[in-house]
């Protein structure tokens, strides 16, 4: 199986059934019982929950374009537009928003680079070497991504009090120490999904290069990065998701507003007058959730393949 | 050097060659050239002198950072902690500077360090907090206990000297920089360091102003600063009988005493009143009929008493148990509604002839595609019992509390859920079912079964193989799922029968969560390391069972 095959493998069907459009078609009278038995209940049920799906969305939108301000207010969908609420949203010094967003992007960022990197390295030597301890090593990894590093939470917090006494730029309060602390589950969740499309790039590959006198590290850096670059664009975008919808180590390491990330900030400040800041939280979300929403909805295809192989929201 | 490892991985991969074509028939012969390639001279290329240097500055640069935090720790007095650091350092130089054999553990080391420290060693630790009494009062040893009582209760001493001071800085921490009205050195401490002489002082009007190091703060900077300043309290030597030197001004600093007087040969406590405290075995110094306890204690192992406490304690144990089994309840109904809606929308959406269907398959993913913390948060407005748009709007202006009544909470939170998690089990379930092979699919169409009974009878069990390990990782993800539960009702309402923050919908992790965090309350590290221990266990054994039945485990090779 080619690297596309494997990641496309939602499109398949669309070749099976365009074969059938291309029989041609006995022609009959349009009866719509027999349209609404076939395909039409299905339009329906696609409509009723594209309904349930989407309202809940529109409805940010709204209430974030809508002047009024307070969560009775913004019942009354799209009636007035005004972005106040988008400029508001920037002026609070106590809810530096700006400052959250830039956050949130530079530790999802840093986070989603240092996963991949150092999930590829382990998935090569999974994929490419044998060694004692190979087999235990995977299932440890895959039994590891049972258990999400925030049930350790107290633990994690204790070591950062400590590790600050020694590296303060490490302790609490810190962003490079909450980053270090993502990168402990860079390999549980992603090695493993790494691991199956490495076996994908056939050895060959590596021997004809081993033959042209390349090292290791030539073979991993120069060839087999960028065969699998597809796996490293999903894993990364995942980590980035998962880190910049993060909430409880957030919120217990990043306690000074300003070091805060869009989960921590938003919800302290949403959660202290929740009626009253309701249409500046919108717009806040909205926001928040434009560039996630963006970038997956341009990646989904190659999202669900990752998807698919392993890992669960 | 790089090519000599190179040369390893070739060798075993050349054996792979072997064993995979002896299994293949007609597959490619083992490459022998390969083999011969190990009898060349080593080369250096110009990439190998760059990837060697990049090695040796990168390992340069961990040891030196080692070295310096072997330093600070041996300050601080952290013995265990440098041997560990130590030893790791040592087995991180052992494996880049070798050849051979240690070629895997060079790729596998930067993960698997951190996974070491931030994963698992975390989990070995919240086993240790889970045997003591760790907690907001007990979170020292029993000298910082010591010292801290000490500290507490200072009284200006009546005929205290007057010492000149200045506030200096290092780091972010400010120090006293003080000058002995007896003999005129300079000294300078801070909170949890004593006095000690500092040479080398700049001295103005006999008056320390400088000390090598630290940076003196000027008026405004102390200004700013004040709150920090006052609270300083320095004590005059490791001996906490002697006192501490405060001050009010940043000029001027007087030495306060505290009217607790510790006797080291005793080990008690004694106030100006002559009551006498004595360590009573919990981690405290409390007077002999515990009437009166001083704070803080300290930290000590206590066994199982966290996990006696949580399971006898009348305020714990009733709502622990009421928590336990919604977790489950609600782990299992979220997979199971998750997967029945993802499964059915797949289905319908799932039809040759179905014209739009590119168009609905992104509409219904989106809510997977909005951050979740973000959807408990706007689902909370919308269900809002006075203003939110369900009420007011869906169901004309009636006020039924969604979220303030126990099981209505609890329906709110599976349906909210669900509109999270069916996309993802949406987007599963098509890719397994277009993966079906439809011969099987057609040939019971032949033999005249049901569309009904194609489903239960065919599609249904081989979409259950292949979906299975996903709905048992689901599974371990909604028993933790946090973000929609604390984002949604923070765990509330909350039960009547407890003076503790925990409701009705709490899951164990808020609940963990709210224990080791929450606002109000002592902060009980012990007991929600305890309850995180409860956890793992659980989502051990669920997943074992699971994996055992499904036996996914098994195609690992």
């Amino acid at each position: 199986m080619t690297i596309e095959e494997s990641l496309e493998f939602m499109d398949a069907p669309r070749a099976r059934s365009s074969e059938s459009d291309r029989t041609p078609r006995r022609r009959r009278r349009f009866r719509l019982g027999r349209w609404f038995a076939e395909t039409g209940w299905r339009h329906l049920v696609a409509i009723v929950m594209v309904v349930i799906a989407v309202f809940p969305l529109l409805y940010v939108l709204s209430a974030s374009l809508n002047p009024a301000g307070s969560l009775v207010g913004s019942n009354d969908l799209f009636q007035t537009i005004s972005f106040e609420n988008y400029v508001k949203l920037f002026q609070n010094p106590d809810q530096p928003f700006a400052l959250w967003f830039v956050n949130t992007i530079v530790i999802g960022v840093v986070t989603a680079v240092f996963t991949v990197f150092l999930g590829a390295l382990a998935a090569f030597s999974f994929s490419r070497m044998r060694f004692t301890g190979r087999r235990i090593g995977l299932l440890s990894l895959m039994l590891i991504q049972m258990f999400p590093q925030f049930l350790a939470v107290v633990a994690i917090f204790l070591l950062l009090s400590a590790l600050g006494d020694v590296f303060p730029v490490l302790g609490l309060g810190s962003q490079l120490g909450l980053i270090l602390v993502y990168l402990g589950g860079a390999l549980g969740v992603n090695t493993y999904l790494m691991y199956g499309f490495f076996n994908t790039v056939p050895m060959s590959i590596d021997e004809a290069a081993k033959i042209d006198g390349a090292s290791h590290a030539q073979i991993f850096f120069t060839i087999i990065l960028r065969l699998v670059a597809p796996i490293l664009a999903v894993v990364g975008l995942l980590s980035f998701i998962a880190t910049t919808g993060e909430y409880v180590i957030a919120s217990i390491v990043l306690t000074d507003p300003n070091t805060q990330t869009l989960a921590v900030g938003l919800y302290s400040f949403v959660s202290q007058q929740f009626s009253n800041n309701w249409s500046i939280f919108s717009a806040g979300a909205v926001l928040a959730a434009l560039p996630v929403m963006i970038v997956f909805l341009l990646l989904q295809k190659h999202i669900v393949g990752g998807l698919t192989s392993g890992s669960v929201k | 050097m790089a090519d000599d490892e190179a040369g390893t991985l070739e060798a075993e991969r050349a054996d792979d060659a072997e064993r995979a074509s002896a299994t293949t028939t007609g597959g490619e012969p083992p490459r022998k050239g390969a083999r011969a390639a190990r009898g060349e001279l080593p080369r250096l290329t110009r990439s190998g002198i760059g990837g060697l240097l990049a090695k040796i500055v990168l390992l340069g640069v961990l040891d030196a950072v080692v070295v310096w935090a072997v330093f600070v720790m041996a300050g601080l007095s952290m013995w265990i902690p440098i041997v560990i650091v130590l030893l790791i350092t040592g087995l991180i130089n052992w494996i880049y500077l070798g050849r051979g054999k240690r070629l895997p553990a060079k790729y596998l080391t930067p993960g698997v360090v951190f996974l070491m420290v931030f994963q698992v060693f975390v989990i070995l630790y919240s086993g240790y907090i889970a045997f003591t009494n760790y907690s907001d009062g007990h979170n020292g040893s029993k000298t910082d206990a010591i010292a801290a009582i000490s500290a507490n209760g200072l009284k200006r001493v009546p005929d205290s000297p007057a010492y000149p001071v200045n506030i200096v800085e290092r780091g972010s921490h400010l120090y006293l920089l003080a000058t002995d009205p007896k003999d005129g050195t300079a000294r300078v401490g801070t909170t949890d360091e004593p006095l000690r002489v500092v040479k080398n002082a700049t001295f103005e009007d006999g008056k320390a102003t400088k000390a090598p190091g630290y940076v003196t703060l000027n008026l405004s900077q102390v200004l700013d600063r004040q709150d920090e300043i006052t609270a300083l309290s320095v004590p005059l030597s490791t001996n906490p009988n002697d006192g501490a030197l405060r001050t009010d001004d940043a000029s001027t600093a007087y030495v306060y005493r505290s009217d607790l007087v510790y006797d080291k040969t005793a080990d008690t406590f004694t106030n100006s009143s002559g009551t006498v405290f004595v360590d009573n075995g919990e981690g405290e110094f409390a007077t002999k009929d515990g009437s009166q306890v001083l704070s803080p204690g300290w930290k000590i192992n206590v066994g199982f008493a966290n996990f006696k406490e949580a399971f006898t304690n009348s305020q714990i144990a009733g709502p622990l148990w009421r928590v336990i089994l919604w977790t489950f309840a609600f782990a299992l109904l979220s997979v199971i509604t998750t997967f029945a809606v993802g499964l059915f929308l797949a289905m319908v959406l799932n039809h040759p002839k179905l014209r739009g269907k590119k168009i609905y398959r992104v509409l219904v993913i989106l809510p997977y595609a909005f951050p979740a913390f973000l959807s408990g948060l706007v689902w909370a407005g919308m269900l809002n019992p006075e203003f939110g748009f369900i009420n007011q709007v869906l169901f004309g202006g009636a006020q039924i509390p969604w979220l303030t009544n126990a099981w209505l909470a609890r329906l709110s939170v599976i349906g909210v859920n669900l509109w999270l998690g069916y996309p993802y089990m949406f987007l599963v379930c098509t890719g397994a079912l277009q993966s079906l092979p439809e011969e099987v699919d057609e040939a019971a169409r032949v033999d005249g079964a049901s569309p009904w009974r194609i489903f239960r009878a065919i599609k249904l069990p081989l979409l259950l193989v292949s979906v299975a390990p996903l709905l048992i990782a689901s599974f371990a993800f909604n028993f933790n799922n946090f973000n929609v539960i604390y984002m949604l009702t923070k765990g509330w309402p909350r039960f009547t029968d407890t003076t503790l923050d925990i409701g009705s919908t709490d899951l164990l992790i808020t609940m963990v969560y709210k224990i080791a965090f929450g606002q109000g309350g002592v902060r009980d590290y012990g007991l929600a390391s305890a309850l995180s221990i409860l956890i793992f266990i659980l989502v051990a054994v669920v997943s074992i069972i699971a994996f055992r039945r499904t036996k996914t485990l098994e195609e690992i090779n």
